[in-house]
């Protein structure tokens, strides 16, 4: 609720990152009076007037009676030195502690800054190579377009070879009837010839050869013989 | 600057019956005062990245005087002075 009643956009102009919260507060002297009380009062009295002052207007209510001395008089004593000696003694500690919350608040928010410039340039640097890679898309084409013209080269070459085989068991099968007739008529000749010849021979023929052929191995023992 | 710009502080004594014809005296312009002056006390003295006891202090201390000032009639009694 307090926050609200600090007054925002008053004037046309407003800048718009608020200005920072000012480190110290207004200087109060003893916790009670603001030190622009003793500024006012010291091109009159020196330094000792706002105390003379004080005492005066303390001693005149005492006196007169305006202040009456009752039991909250001595409640108010009691507290106030109870109160005095905490802060004195705590002041610090506390403050610390405050100081310590705050600190945190503010290292949050600015880790959470932090992080979002980090990924925003980290978010630039990725853009840029993005736009970097682009500049190869050439070459990536030729490479694409060279893998194409390869493989219709190896298909062409492949069609190639499997007509010429093909032509090649066309004309080897031709090749190989005319021999296998060639090879059958001689064949069929020498059998003939044989057959005639040897029905051509007379059992008569037979005998006198084989006389002679008799005689002949006998001629050649001999020889065979006398050689040894 | 001119009169009715100033700020209370600002005003001289002997001008102050003129200042004061020149402020806005309606409810309004009284709330408005009243926020004004509350907003320049937090800002002066408890919106501050290390504030001390003097905020609160000044607050508690002009309470317990008004408080005071209130209740003068009764206690100044000396029935009230006897009794306690």
């Amino acid at each position: 609720v307090l926050h609200t009643t600090r007054p925002l956009h008053t004037t046309q102009q407003c800048l718009a990152p608020l200005p920072p919260l000012p480190e110290k507060g207004g200087e109060v002297r003893y916790g009670l009076i603001p030190e622009e009380f003793f500024q006012f009062l010291y091109p009159k009295t020196g330094v000792t007037g706002p105390y003379m002052l004080g005492t005066g207007l303390l001693l005149y209510f005492l006196s007169k009676e305006i202040y009456v001395i009752n039991h909250e008089t001595v409640a108010a004593a009691c507290i106030l030195s109870v109160i005095i000696y905490g802060v004195k003694k705590f002041g610090s500690d506390v403050a610390a502690f405050a100081d310590k919350l705050n600190e945190e608040k503010v290292a949050r928010a600015l880790s959470v800054k932090n992080e979002a410039i980090k990924d925003l340039e980290a978010a630039i640097e990725q853009e840029k190579k993005e736009q970097w890679r682009v500049e190869g898309r050439s070459y990536l084409f030729d490479a694409k377009r060279n893998n194409i013209a390869m493989l219709l080269e190896t298909n062409y070459r492949e069609r190639l070879l499997t007509v010429y085989n093909e032509v090649k068991k066309r004309l080897d099968y031709q090749v190989a009837l005319q021999n296998l007739k060639r090879q059958k008529e001689q064949d069929h000749m020498i059998q003939w010839v044989e057959k005639n010849v040897v029905q051509s021979i007379t059992p008569q023929q037979q005998k006198e050869s084989i006389a002679k052929c008799i005689l002949d191995l006998k001629a050649l023992s001999k020889t065979a013989q006398a050689a040894v | 600057g001119p009169l009715s710009e100033r700020r209370l502080v600002d005003v001289r004594l002997g001008e102050l019956p003129a200042w004061l014809a020149t402020c806005n005296l309606s409810p309004q312009g009284l709330l408005g005062g009243v926020r004004k002056a509350w907003s320049s006390y937090y800002d002066k003295y408890i919106n501050v990245k290390r504030g001390g006891p003097a905020g609160i202090s000044m607050l508690l201390a002009g309470y317990c005087l008004l408080s005071y000032g209130w209740n003068y009639q009764h206690i100044s009694k000396i029935s009230f002075l006897v009794s306690v």
